[in-house]
């Protein structure tokens, strides 16, 4: 106990700066870290096109749920790599071992994560609303709709992916883990699309959807700290 | 600390196997009693609904075992606070335990709730009712959890896992469920109302009074044999377990 000298003077929010520059810049080192989901998203919305067939009006109806089902895949099948690399080449241990605060370790390193593929997915969203027929009016809300709701797609699926990191095979587990725990996300996710399309108020559904965030932000990291702890045995 | 006794005891896998030996004959006669004395008295003895003419009668499995499953998974979450906390070898035991037939029990539930629905609601499957619904999402739960237990080969860390899934699964329950909720409400027609469980008949609602209980003590029962083959796995080469099998 007595080996470890807690920098008095260090601000708090230093390490949780460093963790989120450090993974960004590896993060950007490899293109397919953010290209891969939004390219997976864009993919299959155009089968989904092809499977329900070209009728303008049946791909507007179904618009909001095909989105939020396919944003929530991309992001889900991203997170398996979320602490991976880590665990494999021993940074997660010293991480578990730093006597910063973890939650705020956990937070900086799901933020890199979500910029890297949440973010370019919520940006892409005037691509979605041509593919699908959804009016240019509906767009701005479609982005903030896909911009907190992937946020809280990601706290949710770190989840999963801290409590497999330490299996080989963690891809299909972390999809049994999570997809459950999206219910609500997708309710008020796609409901949130429809108000926009339709010209409902959208405050009830926003509000429900920034509870989630708020929700999942809190609470999630206890669980993936829990994950993280037991993949390394300390 | 002699008030805390029961709680230390019950972190004992040798005390808990003798408990399990001295009660199991009597919770799962009783349990099995009560079930067979409510079927028999739901399907034979009570009035046919006005409505739904003889069709209700399922309600005698499908209400109880919709409670138990609901309830086990609480049980479980319980349990895996007690492992989180006190790193209690039986607790995890006990997850293990439940994970399974908790399962079972929301499987029948799902399937009663279906054969009801065809001749009530003209279908197997809607998606108007939210209490379907949600209990479709605690089998896949259960499910989740039942497969991290299974993917880790150390079995100590797929114990703390499913522990912590189990406590995420508990934060997210009430919300899944009110979710649902508003989600079914809002797309259901006005047409659908289910409003029979409030205004049940006396007679009609003695037998169920009777099935719930009786499938706590059935669910009790099998958890107690689920409890002793893990205790047996996970205590195998302990003295008191080779004693125990005569060995």
């Amino acid at each position: 106990m007595s080996t470890i000298h807690r920098d008095e003077h260090a601000p708090i929010f230093a390490a949780f700066n460093a963790l989120l520059l450090r993974d960004l810049r590896v993060y950007f080192r490899y293109r397919g870290t953010w290209l891969n989901p939004l390219v997976f998203v864009l993919m299959v919305i155009t089968l989904f096109t092809l499977g329900i067939g070209p009728d303008p009006s049946a791909l507007s109806n179904h618009a909001a749920g095909i989105i939020w089902v396919v944003a929530l895949l991309g992001i889900m099948l991203s997170l398996d790599a979320l602490f991976r690399a880590d665990y494999d080449d021993g940074s997660l241990e010293q991480l578990l071992l730093s006597p910063q605060p973890l939650y705020l370790s956990v937070l900086a390193k799901i933020l890199a994560h979500w910029f890297i593929t949440g973010l370019p997915i919520v940006l892409a969203s005037p691509l979605y609303s041509l593919m699908l027929g959804i009016p240019f009016s509906a767009v701005p809300a479609l982005a903030v709709g896909l911009l907190f709701g992937s946020g809280i797609l990601s706290f949710i699926g770190a989840i999963g992916a801290a409590l497999t990191v330490s299996l080989r095979s963690g891809g299909l587990l972390i999809a049994l883990l999570t997809l459950p725990l999206y219910v609500p996300a997708i309710i008020f996710g796609s409901q949130f699309v429809e108000s926009a399309i339709e010209g409902w108020p959208l405050m009830p559904t926003f509000s429900m959807l920034l509870g989630l965030l708020i929700g999942a932000m809190v609470l999630s990291p206890l669980a993936i700290i829990g994950g993280l702890r037991l993949s390394q045995d300390v | 600390m002699a008030s805390w006794q029961w709680f230390h005891r019950l972190g004992s896998p040798k005390w808990l196997s003798g408990t399990i030996d001295r009660w199991l004959p009597w919770v799962l006669s009783a349990g099995t009693l009560l079930l067979i004395i409510s079927v028999v008295w739901g399907l034979a003895f009570t009035p046919p609904d006005y409505k739904q003419g003889n069709s209700f009668r399922i309600i005698y499995i499908h209400v109880p075992t919709a409670v138990v499953a609901l309830a086990a998974y609480y049980v479980m979450a319980i349990a895996g606070a007690v492992s989180i906390i006190w790193r209690m070898k039986v607790a995890d035991m006990a997850l293990r335990a439940i994970a399974p037939v908790g399962a079972a029990l929301t499987f029948l539930a799902l399937i009663t709730g279906a054969i009801w629905g065809k001749p009530t609601w003209g279908a197997y499957w809607i998606w108007q009712d939210a209490r379907l619904t949600s209990m479709l999402i605690l089998f896949f739960l259960y499910l989740g959890i039942m497969a991290l237990h299974d993917a880790y080969q150390d079995s100590a860390s797929g114990n703390r896992a499913a522990a912590i899934m189990s406590l995420v699964g508990t934060v997210n329950i009430p919300i899944i469920y009110k979710s649902v909720d508003w989600w079914s409400s809002l797309h259901q027609p006005a047409s659908l109302k289910f409003t029979e469980e409030s205004t049940i008949a006396t007679e009609m609602l003695q037998p169920l009074l009777l099935a719930i209980p009786g499938a706590y003590l059935f669910f009790i029962a099998a958890v107690m044999l689920q409890l002793r083959v893990q205790i047996a796995r996970s205590e195998k080469n302990t003295q008191w377990m080779a004693e125990r099998s005569g060995l």
